[in-house]
């Protein structure tokens, strides 16, 4: 019992990041009948936003400490953060810890911009080529963003810690009547789960209740009518792409806790995210977030390793088992909407 | 796929094919002179086949660096470095056999693949004449067999499985770095004296052939000094994240945890482990241990706070107080800024190996080099009195335990050595079961 909740927990963090990178590629595919194969390596850009402003939060002058001696027997240079310089060593200190929620607020305009000058600079145009122009493009540029970011971080991941508060991990399980140390589950992985509904309401909400967001869901119906009627169909759609990269660079800042960020770790998240798109529906939103934590939770069960021991390699091929199943038994994936890429 | 395109197959086959043809020169070559690119009178070139891309490639440029200061110090640039504590002092800074020592670099992308492509392209079309490097043991194994092939001496880089002078052993290859059955033979006592005997492990392990041999190690030794095996679970490399292999650990009555993960999956795994609450949770009524049997200062870095007060096991580390071990780190340190890891360490000794045994020799030639290595004695090389045992191609030295800082002075010093493993306790028979099934056969000179 114990392990089938545990499991089922480690499939909603999981799922919260698939789900949330789902959304963003399947609005831009809605929108802009794009598939983007670089999504995965904006929701590692936005890891290393998160990564940055810890490394500029931490930049340091040294001073010379006579008493210490360095690994060559020189004095040591004690490096001390300008932060803590300039706002004291406590507040400095707690500015530097809570760096990653901090990155959400850098990260925002920052992947909005990135988003507009993808959309604008490249993707564009590539609106009436082929999808599979389309899909060389934009993995080509995930290849390119991310021998960039390698170049300047190097391969290895980057431990960027939570702040203090949420380092740990608490009982779940003694509230609930189990045995001690039965079920553990780290405070910053629930935070991610609530971050990740708050995203999602926040999208869902912005396309049901807004004016924007009616005209886009219009332009996503039908963009050839929305355009008739005198509405600049393609601007909006680069506000979507903005808040599309906005979702993943997001999903990427708060994810930097449970997985240290290295430069492969969006290509690791973009094939299941497509996975996740497909079984949800092609154009499906809610699909999307569906499948995503259906899956989540799906690759944690197959993770178990009573059910490795039943049938071995499971771990590995269990998403695109279900993938194939979901498209043997529902073509247009658990929520798709007819008449979606099928021109 | 259609036919116009390349497939790997015909990729390979191509590959092949030109490697065949480029090889026919060298053959003819060979024969006229005895052996596999002998060198002209002014240079001799060395191949560093080293991960610059992919998941090692932070190791590989450490290497990279290593590498680059023992050509300096061979042909009499720089400090010395180790050349001045060797115990063989047939090294006088004049290059090997009075020529000049080049190199030529390859990048081995941890596949085994790419390695021997670019191995292949060192030997036949560089003209070197031994090559070396390497940060993975499925690369040691692949590299090590072409080597064998091609008549050129191998001097593996960082390698710590069993069968690389196990099963796969080959006689046109060396081995400095130690191994998984040194690791568990220097651990079990140290983990049984912190931790007791009575301990219940279960093991992660990454699913390729250094996770096998390192798991069959560390559970054989740690068997050996009471404990008990209660799960080993397979974990595919690059799973990123770790968590739903960490979170049955806790249930299953375990009350320790192997990491048999090395590089970034280490990394990943023992943050998830420690987000997990592994190492502040009570199992069988005493605190939860974590143990990770191949640690990297690299690694150690990646893993941050989290590798605090975590019992492994390394090669070699740059706090070591001998003369040999200061005076490499020293001509690093001043060259790029920081200290050099036990990547570092094991390739520019191992270079510096291969000079000597061809100094000693009197020749290039692979056999004669094999047999110059073979039973050689040294000193003065970072580890104490070392011998490169005949009957398999491997280092023994002492090895050490080390223990995830408590309080690190700096981001390199992270690393603290807990005990010096004597060299008579991590020593096995040749035949040894772990190592069994292998045969060296006879050098190659490629004639």
């Amino acid at each position: 019992m114990e392990a089938i909740i545990l499991q089922i927990l480690n499939g909603l963090d999981k799922g919260s990041a698939y789900a949330l990178i789902a959304l963003g590629l399947t609005l831009i595919f809605g929108t802009l009948g794009v598939v983007n194969f670089a999504h995965g390596a904006i929701f590692m850009i936005g890891a290393f936003v998160a990564v940055t402003l810890n490394r500029v939060l931490n930049l340091s002058f040294s001073v010379i400490d006579e008493t210490r001696t360095d690994f060559l027997g020189n004095p040591m240079q004690v490096q001390v953060p300008y932060v803590e310089h300039w706002f004291g060593t406590q507040t400095g200190a707690a500015i530097i810890d809570w760096s990653v929620p901090l990155a959400i607020i850098v990260a925002i305009p920052i992947m909005a911009l990135i988003g507009i000058a993808m959309e604008r600079g490249l993707i564009k145009h590539f609106y009436k080529r082929p999808h599979a122009d389309q899909i060389l493009v934009t993995f080509g540029l995930a290849i390119v963003l991310q021998e960039i970011i390698k170049a300047f971080y190097g391969a290895n991941p980057i431990p960027t810690p939570a702040p203090d508060a949420f380092v740990g991990s608490f009982d779940l399980g003694q509230i609930f009547g189990f045995e001690p140390f039965a079920i553990m589950y780290p405070y910053w992985r629930l935070v991610y789960f609530a971050f990740a509904a708050v995203v999602i309401g926040a999208v869902f909400a912005f396309l049901q209740f807004t004016t924007f967001g009616m005209v886009v869901r219009a332009g996503m119906a039908d963009r050839e009518t929305v355009g008739i009627l005198g509405i600049d169909i393609d601007k909006r759609f680069t506000t979507m792409f903005a808040i599309a990269a906005i979702v993943a660079g997001l999903a990427g800042v708060m994810y930097t806790p449970i997985l240290s960020p290295n430069y492969h770790m969006g290509m690791d998240f973009l094939v299941l995210s497509f996975v996740v798109v497909v079984v949800g529906g092609m154009g499906s939103l809610g699909g999307a977030v569906a499948a995503g934590f259906l899956l989540g939770v799906l690759q944690s069960f197959a993770s178990m390793s009573q059910v490795i021991d039943l049938i071995p390699g499971i771990n590995q091929v269990i998403i695109y088992l279900v993938a194939i199943i979901v498209l043997l038994t529902r073509p247009r994936g658990l929520m798709g909407r007819k008449g979606v890429m099928e021109d | 796929m259609s036919d116009k395109n390349l497939s790997r197959r015909g990729l390979l086959k191509a590959g092949a094919a030109t490697g065949v043809a480029l090889s026919l020169p060298t053959i003819f070559t060979s024969k006229a002179y005895g052996f596999t690119n002998e060198p002209g009178a002014s240079s001799v070139t060395l191949g560093f086949n080293v991960p610059q891309t992919g998941a090692y490639a932070d190791e590989g440029a450490d290497e990279l660096r290593a590498y680059q200061l023992a050509v300096e110090h061979l042909n009499g640039e720089g400090d010395g470095g180790m050349l001045n504590t060797f115990s063989s002092q047939v090294l006088d800074g004049t290059g090997i056999l009075g020529r000049r020592v080049e190199y030529v670099t390859g990048d081995t992308q941890t596949s085994s693949d790419a390695a021997r492509s670019s191995a292949r392209s060192m030997i036949e079309r560089d003209g070197a004449i031994m090559i070396t490097g390497g940060s993975s043991s499925g690369v040691a194994v692949a590299v090590q067999a072409l080597c064998q092939e091609a008549g050129v001496i191998f001097m593996a880089g960082l390698t710590h499985s069993n069968d690389t002078t196990g099963k796969d052993r080959k006689a046109n290859g060396f081995r400095h770095f130690f191994n998984s059955y040194m690791s568990g033979a220097a651990l079990a006592p140290v983990l049984a004296n912190a931790y007791g005997t009575d301990r219940n492990a279960y093991y992660l392990t990454a699913d390729y052939n250094w996770g096998y041999t390192t798991e069959q190690a560390i559970q054989e030794a740690t068997e050996g000094v009471g404990w008990n095996t209660v799960n080993t679970v397979r974990t595919p490399l690059g799973a990123g994240d770790f968590s739903s292999y960490i979170t049955p650990v806790l249930g299953s009555g375990a009350d320790t945890l192997v990491l048999v993960h090395y590089g970034g999956d280490m990394v990943n795994s023992l943050t998830n482990a420690v987000q997990f609450g592994l190492r502040e949770a009570q199992a069988n009524g005493r605190d939860f241990q974590i143990v990770v049997p191949l640690f990297s200062r690299l690694m150690a870095r990646g893993a941050g706070e989290n590798i605090r007060g975590i019992f492994g096991s390394t090669n070699w580390h740059w706090s070591l107080q001998d003369e040999g071990s200061q005076a490499f780190t020293r001509s690093f340190g001043e060259k790029y800024g920081f200290p050099p890891s036990q990547a570092a360490h094991t390739c520019y000794v191992q270079t510096l190996l291969y000079a000597d045994a061809v100094s000693r020799a009197g020749t290039f030639n692979p056999c004669g080099v094999v047999e110059a290595l073979e039973g050689f004695e040294f000193d003065g090389l970072g580890n104490g009195p070392t011998l490169y045992r005949a009957e398999d191609h491997q280092c023994f030295k002492d090895v050490l335990v080390v223990r995830g800082k408590e309080n690190p002075d700096s981001e390199y010093d992270l690393l603290e050595i807990v005990e010096v493993t004597p060299v008579d306790q991590v020593t096995y028979a040749p035949d040894h079961p772990q190592f069994s099934g292998g045969e060296l056969g006879t050098c190659n000179p490629g004639a």
